[in-house]
């Protein structure tokens, strides 16, 4: 990989979380908060509803630099700023997700901006990677 | 309800060996939607330079979170698991996790502090293989949200 500038824009990706992967994400992080799952308990606690994984959304974030061929990650950070509130219907919520070039690092690492979108606003913030090109 | 500030600077050291296994490596990446061939396909992997089928960037949440619930679930740390929520998360990635190796997780307590009425508390884990061989650092801060703001 070569000429990375800053402001390059990786690859989006855009994707439907419903209800069902919520579940088959719970099993496979082995995360059975029931936040994620049971809409009483989700309201007990003030919740609007079911919420996603902080940890799966950070991860189909994930994806756009894998998608693109990272090389090596470094580092991948990401702060949990807004719930994903998943409805009970076959639509799921939508996440949008981006990234960008943010920094070229003198010791030839570069920095990834990523955001994720739900409902036209960030849930991440300073959703960072640092990766070191092949 | 305040934390109890002597938890920071606690260490717990590894509990058990958690083995990576080539079958929940692609069950994680199938449940995170991830396609790429070097997390299901050995030789995929080791075209790119693994011994073995590799994990994707957050597969160690596995080890973390089970870290994680261990030091929350101390009935003297004082926290309210059902008013938890995951805050931020970080890992610093030192050599790639792949199928066969046999994970130790040693977790610290980093910080607890207390702002409107929140409390956060910052844990890391440093997950590394039985002969040694540090794989990633996790930092994770849990919020316990205010009750009194339930409903918002």
């Amino acid at each position: 990989m070569s000429e990375l500038t800053v402001g390059d824009v990786l690859p989006p990706l855009s994707t439907h979380i419903t209800r069902a992967d919520l579940v088959r994400y719970a099993g496979a992080a082995l995360d059975f908060n029931p936040i994620h799952w049971n809409e009483a308990f989700a309201r007990g606690v003030g919740l609007p509803d079911v919420i996603a994984h902080g940890m799966l959304t950070m991860a189909l974030a994930g994806r756009v630099l894998t998608a693109w061929g990272l090389g090596e990650l470094v580092t991948y950070s990401a702060r949990f700023t807004r719930p994903v509130v998943v409805p009970n219907d076959d639509t799921g919520a939508l996440l949008e997700l981006t990234g960008k070039i943010g920094a070229v690092n003198d010791d030839g690492t570069v920095r990834v901006n990523l955001d994720a979108k739900f409902d036209g606003r960030s849930v991440l913030g300073k959703a960072i990677a640092i990766v070191r090109p092949a | 309800m305040a934390l109890d500030q002597s938890f920071v600077g606690r260490t717990y050291p590894p509990e058990s060996v958690y083995e990576v296994g080539r079958a929940k490596i692609r069950e994680f990446a199938e449940a995170i939607g991830d396609p790429r061939p070097e997390y299901v396909d050995a030789e995929a992997a080791r075209a790119l330079g693994y011994t073995d089928v590799v994990a994707p960037p957050t597969f160690t949440t596995i080890v973390n979170l089970a870290a994680i619930n261990r030091i929350v679930s101390d009935p003297d740390l004082g926290l309210d698991y059902s008013r938890m929520v995951h805050g931020d998360q970080s890992f610093a990635y030192h050599s790639p996790v792949v199928a066969g190796d046999r994970l130790l997780v040693t977790s610290t307590v980093e910080a607890i502090m207390s702002r409107a009425g929140n409390d956060f508390i910052t844990l890391r884990a440093d997950i590394a293989t039985e002969g040694g061989e540090p794989r990633v650092t996790a930092r994770a801060q849990l919020v316990v949200r205010d009750a009194e703001e339930a409903g918002e």
